[in-house]
């Protein structure tokens, strides 16, 4: 690890169907937001550090050069970062190796997503070469779906069971978002409804998946040096980055139990000092796009064993009031601005570690992950943020 | 929202030539004739399909060049039931990982030849391990839909 970094600022628009916004517009609600939390103005900051998913989602292909405006950016240095779904996560460790190397005390980074404008899944395909792998990935569900399926046949799960048990983790998820201001998606479900609603991509129904979101998320990253000199009494501070990412080819490498999140969980464990994941974590933002991918997600991460999460999820170890609350925000299955995906599970993480997480807060909660994941099921990301230096 | 706005309607629409290289080519050529083909690494001893020029993970040439069965059996599938822009099958179609016979990577690609209709009778019948073969088309043209899909041995 290098220096100490700490966020202590975060904004976010209301997620949805904006089309009440220009694309800049979006962006500069969230901006303004986090100038407002820090305290700050834009003239504070040294460095920008912007994303989205694939640029074409909304037409233009530099978004970091259109939305130069609506980030305050003239004068100071700005950069982009892209690693598909996990762009987000890949924003908020851009800015910790900036703050973090010392270059820089005062970096904002911006993650954004208009996926209302354009077609988002014949978008996503485009992630695919034109040779070989564009036309069966199905947008993002297909890959996604065809991993879960893997998973369920190597642990011989029952399918009733996962069934069941990525239905509740609908539900649950479905109910968190009504205690989250920012959130898209607010339903209330049935497991029946959930459990026979239309196919989407086999096994996953219309309800295990997560929408089309606009929105934008803007996070503020300080070194310790300007926390002190700012004179900031709540902050999350980073305890442990990783980040891994797998071959090009789709079929290259097993996805039943997903090395890159295996190798990045492990990575940012070890810097954290983190032993025993479920004991010592307070609460995780996982990224769920997919109800059934979220149950792998727990088992990578190792907040249970390989082939169990089914079993956990339906105990309710997982809910607000479990022994590890998972995406009480809702989650990326309820609020899918891609691009600004990532980044808000680590604000959300952020919010939980230093209690200002209003309706959807876990009490106490003192150290909290963050992950996103993206590409052709080739990357993933994690942030662990803590309410102590 | 209390007043509807103006929207743009506006689309980008590029010609590209992309460069197939030799292996590629080899590959797809391969393909014109009925061939699958794949490359070995002399590190790890991986066949690999699609051929490639160099192993992902040793990072060295694979020169040596194998003829791959035409059958494998299925790693995982999904089926498809909902539409985008471009897309290059009518729904529902099922994506599949194939492990071909000889390989040791999934092939990505298409089952098929059976009807997908019922969805019930579609997840009665697929199974992971069960075998596929390749249904090849008649008009080929080294592309990769030069195989229509897998069908059920
Ligand atoms: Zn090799």
């Amino acid at each position: 690890m290098g220096n100490p970094v700490a966020i202590i600022g975060i904004g976010q628009t209301e997620h949805g169907k904006r089309m009440d916004v220009a694309y800049p517009e979006l962006v500069r609600e969230a901006v303004v937001r986090v100038y407002e939390d820090a305290g700050l103005e834009p003239d504070d900051i040294e460095g920008i550090v912007s994303g989205t998913m694939p640029s074409m989602m909304e037409g233009v292909a530099l978004t970091h050069f259109y939305l130069a405006d609506a980030m305050a950016s003239k004068g100071k240095t700005i950069l982009k970062t892209e690693t598909c779904g996990s762009t987000g996560m890949s924003l908020a460790h851009t800015a910790y190796y900036w703050v973090s190397s010392g270059i820089a005390d005062l970096v904002m980074a911006v993650g954004h997503e208009k996926m209302n404008e354009g077609d988002s899944q014949a978008t996503m395909t485009t992630v695919g070469d034109p040779f070989y792998q564009r036309y069966f990935i199905s947008g993002a569900p297909g890959v996604f779906s065809m991993q879960s399926q893997m998973w369920s046949v190597r642990y011989g799960l029952a399918e009733e069971k996962i069934r069941d048990a990525a239905a509740f983790i609908s539900l649950t998820h479905h109910d968190s978002a009504f205690d989250n201001p920012y959130a898209h998606i607010k339903k209330r479900l049935t497991a029946e409804e959930i459990k026979t609603a239309r196919i989407i991509t086999y096994p996953v129904r219309l309800w295990d998946v997560c929408p089309n979101s606009d929105g934008a998320c803007a996070v503020i990253f300080a070194s310790q040096k300007m926390v002190k000199k700012l004179g900031i009494k709540k902050a999350a501070w980073v305890k442990g980055v990783g980040f891994s990412g797998e071959e090009q080819f789709f079929g290259d490498s097993d996805k039943a139990v997903w090395q890159s999140a295996v190798l990045a969980v492990r990575q940012a464990y070890s810097q954290a000092g983190i032993k025993n994941p479920l004991k010592e974590l307070d609460v995780a933002e996982v990224y769920n796009p997919f109800t059934f991918q979220e149950m792998m997600f727990y088992e990578c991460f190792g907040f249970c064993e390989l082939g169990e999460a089914p079993d956990m999820v339906l105990r309710g170890s997982f809910t607000r009031n479990g022994d590890l609350p998972c995406d009480p925000s809702g989650g990326t299955l309820c609020t899918n601005p891609i691009g600004a995906t990532g980044l808000i599970r680590t604000a959300e993480a952020a919010l939980q570690v230093m209690g200002k997480a209003g309706d959807h807060q876990i009490p106490g909660a003192k150290l909290a992950l963050s992950h996103a994941m993206g590409g052709i099921d080739q990357f993933n990301g994690i942030m662990i943020v803590g309410s102590e230096l | 929202m209390a007043k509807e706005f103006r929207t743009l309607k506006t689309s980008v629409n590029l010609p590209y030539e992309l460069a197939y290289g030799p292996i590629w080519t080899r590959f797809f050529d391969g393909l014109l004739n009925k061939k699958i083909l794949g490359t070995k690494c002399p590190k790890c001893d991986r066949i690999l399909v699609p051929a490639r020029s160099f192993c992902p993970r040793c990072f060295v040439d694979t020169p040596e060049w194998v003829e791959i069965s035409h059958e494998g059996a299925l790693t995982a599938w999904c089926l498809t039931n909902y539409r985008y822009y471009g897309q290059p099958v009518e729904p529902p179609s099922i994506s599949a990982l194939i492990r071909l016979d000889g390989a040791n990577v999934d092939f990505l690609h298409l089952i098929g030849g059976f009807d997908l209709g019922d969805f019930e009778l579609v997840r009665r019948k697929v199974k992971n391990g069960m075998r596929v073969k390749a249904v090849w088309n008649e008009e080929r043209k080294a592309q990769i839909f030069d195989i229509k899909y897998f069908e059920p041995v």
